[in-house]
């Protein structure tokens, strides 16, 4: 359960991202923060794990604080929080494997870490993750050798090996196809609704929004302007997030990657995938 | 609908700004006129005449080359390639913390820390080698380890500079992602910052090693050791023929340096 109370977030600059917000997510729901560029969408997850430093409110992750705590408390909060980037964001230059691996590094020590000598119990995690993400066989790969699916999996692992109580989702499908980001999009579903995590996925593809979240919260110049179902997402509402468009040609669109998606689902099972 | 007219002219520069841009140019050309001049006024017309006679004289009493010296350079190419060697090592030692100090993504106060490892990278840098060892076979007596101190020090500034500017270039999100981890500053180090540095590493220290055995080749001539040694003592009797031999040596050595530090580099990156 993550409680965020009054956040606000002013940078230096004297723009104000985040103006009194709070939001609550329960245990297991997957929670798609929607709204447009600089709406304050990755503020607000970077200061859940405080990559960003909030200027005042509270959050607590069951029931822990995570704001007003020394560093080496944060340390050890931050390994309950796995994150997933838009670019990947892996170590480009390490295998596969050290990029899952340092998923691990908040519970091990720097000279266990540094000469690569991880606990037998982490690498067989690992391996499991690897598994279950379909990347098996590219454990000793560098991750530069990989696809942009195949690393954002690598990502998705790296996440889950920190065995979070949260997961932070930041644009995971803005830099892959509309394929291969409904294939990512599905897995990071399942394996949320696996382990009953509860996550908050930025995103700006409203259809795949509306198609993949739980619920859908509404984020306009620092505020929450909606919260609700996807099905209660509507062209008001959208029009009171985004400001005017067109938003019938846009569910159009939405019916056609629908059944663009529903081929690409026949396709892998023609496949064997 | 009525037709928008557009302008049909368009600028790159404002004319105030290209009547700047030719003044400066027209300066500049004024400016080399006038160096021509001063130059021209200092010059021995007598010499500069002579000048391919006198080249010629030297070039026939350096040839040819007196191989027999080759067996006494051997014992100072050592004492070269290890000058420039333990040098780079040297430098290397010192310069990679001052570049973690220096570079503004790593270094633990921006106020104090990095201003003063910026000054040592530019302190190290304006002084020549040459300079340095100059300085230290004053303070330490003539020898190799003057030489390798005097490597060393000027390296810092070198290694110190290029690598600090490969810190501050690493992916920002691939250091925010091992953050996110709950990693400590040692391990984000180790795991977020150093891989992607390290071809740029490995670059720079044989690049400043190739650089230094040209260096160590000359350090000799003030006492520190080296093939320098030799051409002072050559060049003070007047032995053309044997300076020939020590700079054919001098231009084996730097080409087989290049080689390595070509065949180094590639495999890096």
């Amino acid at each position: 359960m993550l409680e965020i109370r009054d956040l606000t977030k002013t940078y230096k600059t004297g723009d104000k991202a985040l103006n009194n917000v709070s939001l609550s997510v329960p245990k297991g729901q997957v929670v798609g923060l929607i709204g447009p560029s600089g709406a304050g969408k990755s503020t607000l997850i970077r200061c859940i794990n405080r990559l960003v430093e909030p200027t005042s409110g509270a959050i607590t992750l069951s029931g822990r604080p995570l704001t007003g705590i020394g560093a080496g408390e944060l340390r050890a909060m931050r390994r309950k929080i796995g994150m997933i980037f838009q670019e990947f964001a892996l170590v480009e230059r390490l295998t596969v494997m050290e990029n899952v691996l340092s998923g691990r590094l908040g519970y091990v020590g720097f000279w266990r870490s540094y000469l690569r000598r991880f606990p037998a119990e982490d690498i067989q995690r690992a391996y499991r993750l690897l598994d279950r993400v379909g990347l098996m066989d590219q454990a000793d790969k560098r991750a530069d050798a990989l696809s942009g699916g195949q690393r954002q999996r690598v990502g998705i692992a790296r996440a889950l090996a920190q065995e979070p109580e949260l997961m932070l989702v930041d644009e995971p499908t803005a830099s892959l196809d509309p394929k291969t980001s409904r294939q990512i999009m599905r897995l990071l579903i399942e394996i949320c609704g696996e382990r009953g995590l509860p996550a908050i996925v930025n995103i700006h593809d409203v259809p795949l929004a509306q198609q993949f979240m739980q619920r859908i919260v509404g984020l306009r110049a620092g505020r929450i302007v909606f919260d609700g179902t996807p099905a209660e997402l509507t062209e008001a509402v959208l029009t009171k997030i985004y400001g005017a468009e067109d938003w019938a040609a846009m569910r159009k669109g939405t019916e056609e990657d629908k059944a663009a998606d529903a081929d690409t689902l026949r396709e892998m099972l023609r496949l064997g995938a | 609908m009525s037709e928008r007219s557009f302008p049909a002219e368009w600028r790159r520069r404002t004319p105030r700004q290209s009547l700047a841009i030719w003044t400066l140019w027209f300066g500049l050309v004024a400016l080399t006129v006038w160096c021509w001049q001063v130059m021209n006024e200092n010059t021995i017309w007598a010499f500069v005449a002579d000048a391919p006679r006198q080249a010629a004289d030297i070039g026939s009493r350096m040839m040819p080359p007196r191989w027999s010296y080759l067996p006494e350079l051997l014992w100072p190419l050592w004492d070269t390639i290890n000058i420039a060697t333990l040098g780079t090592i040297l430098g290397v030692i010192l310069a990679v913390p001052v570049a973690f100090l220096a570079a503004r993504n790593t270094t633990p106060s921006l106020l104090f820390l990095r201003p003063a490892a910026l000054f040592l990278i530019v302190a190290s840098r304006s002084i020549n080698s040459l300079i340095w060892a100059l300085l230290l076979v004053a303070i330490m007596g003539p020898g190799l380890l003057a030489g390798v101190i005097a490597i060393g020090l000027r390296s810092i500034g070198f290694i110190g500079k290029l690598l600090y500017e490969a810190i501050e270039e690493v992916d920002a999100a691939a250091v925010e992602a091992v953050t996110a981890t709950g990693a400590s500053r040692a391990q984000i180090l180790e795991y977020g910052i150093v891989p992607q540095v390290l071809p740029a590493f490995w670059g720079i220290t044989v690049f400043r090693w190739d650089i230094n055995i040209r260096e160590s080749a000359i350090l000799g001539l003030v006492g520190a050791g080296g093939l320098g040694l030799k051409l002072q003592g050559s060049l003070n009797v007047l032995a053309w023929p044997q300076v020939t031999m020590i700079m054919l040596v001098i231009l084996a050595t730097v080409v087989l340096s290049e080689w390595v530090s070509a065949n180094v580099r590639s495999a890096i990156i």
